[in-house]
């Protein structure tokens, strides 16, 4: 794959807790606008993979490039030394990303929660954050939540509102972290429509960690079923959820149909 | 039992303004210096988190009469001028309870939960934005109730002022009354400690005040604990 057509490239990222040794030497790749989906056992990485990219946590070993420029590392000469600050905010801008527990800024309301980082990062004028906020909000089915606070929402519209504000820095990347684990499945079901929704009609690269197996059939390119650290099976979503070629695969699959 | 009492009365509370003036003083020193070494104590630059430590176990760790002292006394000759007698206690009322107050502070913003940095992050706001825009926000009103159990003792802390002459309440007790009236210690003392209960219920009525605004500003509804902190002052 040529360099300009990968969004995100993985390189024997290691990375671990203590002895615990979460991800062993991974590797992976997703293009630009790509939806891949993560699957895999409880523990087995699928958050810290989203965390490493976020620059939430930092890699142990291995190389973390989104686009073409090292997220973890930057180039000093032509030697890689691990990021600073400066540098990972500068990646960052491409990167946005759905907590399982929403995180709104209680002290902020949905709108400023929606215009704050667009404008104290990049520097939008005010009134062009909020028209934008305003569209975004309306494309979540919230246009008249506008000034509530978050704590009169219920969850499902929160985590709306966290879509909204992710989208709101024009990420080229969305991580989504179980978005939906949180909610009852009718709050759920609105949540997806909007992510389905945002997947047909943005180019937005889709990195998405979900137990919702028929949003994932849905949505995704590309699943990868994730295991002991590995990436396991890689495979387009009818393929792996109609004939798994691995037995662990399989035995997920149940276990999660089961539940 | 009550017979000169108009006469205390007035004589005591012509003491009120230094004592309002050294706790006030002493107060608007102690926000500032709980803000600057509190977050100071959050640092990712050691030496700033050193530093800030050796302040606060430097304040908290020694005598409060030997600090008005020593700055009184010792200061003038280490700089070559004396600092009048007022600004010297406020001075030393600030440097003290600063020093708890770093501590509440730090508390309360390591109390505001991992996931709203995180978000934050995910926003890409900077780590002065993130504190400023988000964790601040959030925080104060954790710091409140604290706040005002230490306003209260910084008050109460004031009357160490009429050490250096400075003619607050407690100074112009002791020092005018009592040796005139000594058989009448009593009522001059116990009208003292009313004196000091209504300012110290002034405090805690503006503190909550405070905390009802600090409340509105984290997003959130004021919390019952708020009406059981610190009442009368203990
Ligand atoms: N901050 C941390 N400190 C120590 N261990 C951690 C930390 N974060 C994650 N881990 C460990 O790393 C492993 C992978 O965790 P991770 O959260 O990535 O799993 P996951 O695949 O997202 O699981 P789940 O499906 O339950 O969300 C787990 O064993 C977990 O205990
Ligand atoms: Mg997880």
């Amino acid at each position: 794959m040529p360099a300009d057509d990968v969004m995100i490239r993985f390189d024997k990222v290691v990375k671990r807790f203590g002895d615990n040794v979460v991800l062993r030497e991974l590797d992976f790749q997703a293009r630009p606008g790509e939806h891949v989906t993560l699957i895999g056992p409880s523990g087995s990485g699928k958050t810290t993979i989203l965390r490493l990219l976020m620059g939430l946590e930092r890699v142990n070993g291995g190389t973390i490039q989104v686009g073409d420029e090292y997220l973890s590392h930057m180039r000093r000469g032509d030697k890689l030394v691990p990021a600073d600050e400066r540098h990972l905010r500068k990646v960052r801008r491409r990167i946005g990303m759905v907590f399982q527990q929403f995180n709104l800024f209680p002290n902020m309301n949905v709108l400023r929660n929606l215009t704050e980082a667009p404008i104290s990062v990049l520097g939008q004028p005010r009134e062009q954050a909020e028209a934008r906020a305003k569209e975004l909000l309306d494309m979540v089915g919230l246009a008249e939540k506008l000034t509530a606070n978050p704590a009169e929402l219920s969850g499902g519209q929160q985590q709306r509102v966290a879509i909204a504000r992710a989208l709101a820095m024009q990420p080229d990347v969305l991580l989504l972290d179980e978005v939906t684990s949180a909610l009852d499945p009718e709050l759920a079901a609105g949540v997806l429509d909007v992510l389905r929704d945002i997947a047909r009609s943005t180019d937005v690269t889709l990195l998405c960690v979900t137990h919702a197996m028929k949003f994932a059939r849905d949505i995704s390119d590309r699943v990868l079923m994730f295991d002991g650290g590995k990436i396991i099976e890689d495979a387009p979503p009818a393929e792996i959820f109609d004939s798994p070629r691995e037995a662990r695969t399989r035995d997920f699959l149940q276990s999660v149909i089961e539940t | 039992m009550f017979d000169n009492f108009e006469l205390f009365l007035t004589t005591l509370l012509r003491g009120a303004p230094l004592t309002v003036a050294a706790t006030g003083g002493g107060i608007v020193l102690t926000i500032l210096l709980s803000f600057v070494a509190g977050l100071a104590m959050l640092s990712r630059s050691r030496w700033v988190r050193f530093l800030a430590r050796v302040y606060v176990e430097g304040w908290r760790g020694t005598s409060e009469v030997v600090q008005l002292f020593w700055i009184y006394f010792a200061v003038p000759l280490l700089v070559g001028f004396q600092l009048v007698p007022l600004w010297a206690g406020i001075l030393v009322l600030g440097l003290n309870h600063g020093a708890y107050g770093a501590e509440i502070v730090r508390g309360a913003v390591n109390a505001v939960p991992r996931a709203q940095h995180e978000g934050a992050i995910a926003l890409n706001l900077g780590p002065a934005q993130r504190i400023r825009k988000v964790i601040l926000p959030q925080a104060f009103v954790e710091m409140v109730p604290p706040f005002n159990n230490l306003f209260i003792q910084l008050l109460k802390s004031s009357s160490l002022l009429s050490l250096i002459t400075v003619t607050e309440i407690t100074n112009q007790g002791v020092q005018v009354l009592v040796p005139n009236y000594t058989g009448q210690a009593l009522t001059i003392f116990l009208i003292m400690l009313v004196l000091y209960l209504i300012l110290s219920l002034v405090i805690t009525v503006v503190m909550r005040l405070v905390e009802r605004w600090a409340a509105r500003v984290a997003g959130r509804p004021a919390t019952a604990r708020a009406r059981v902190t610190g009442e009368l002052g203990i």
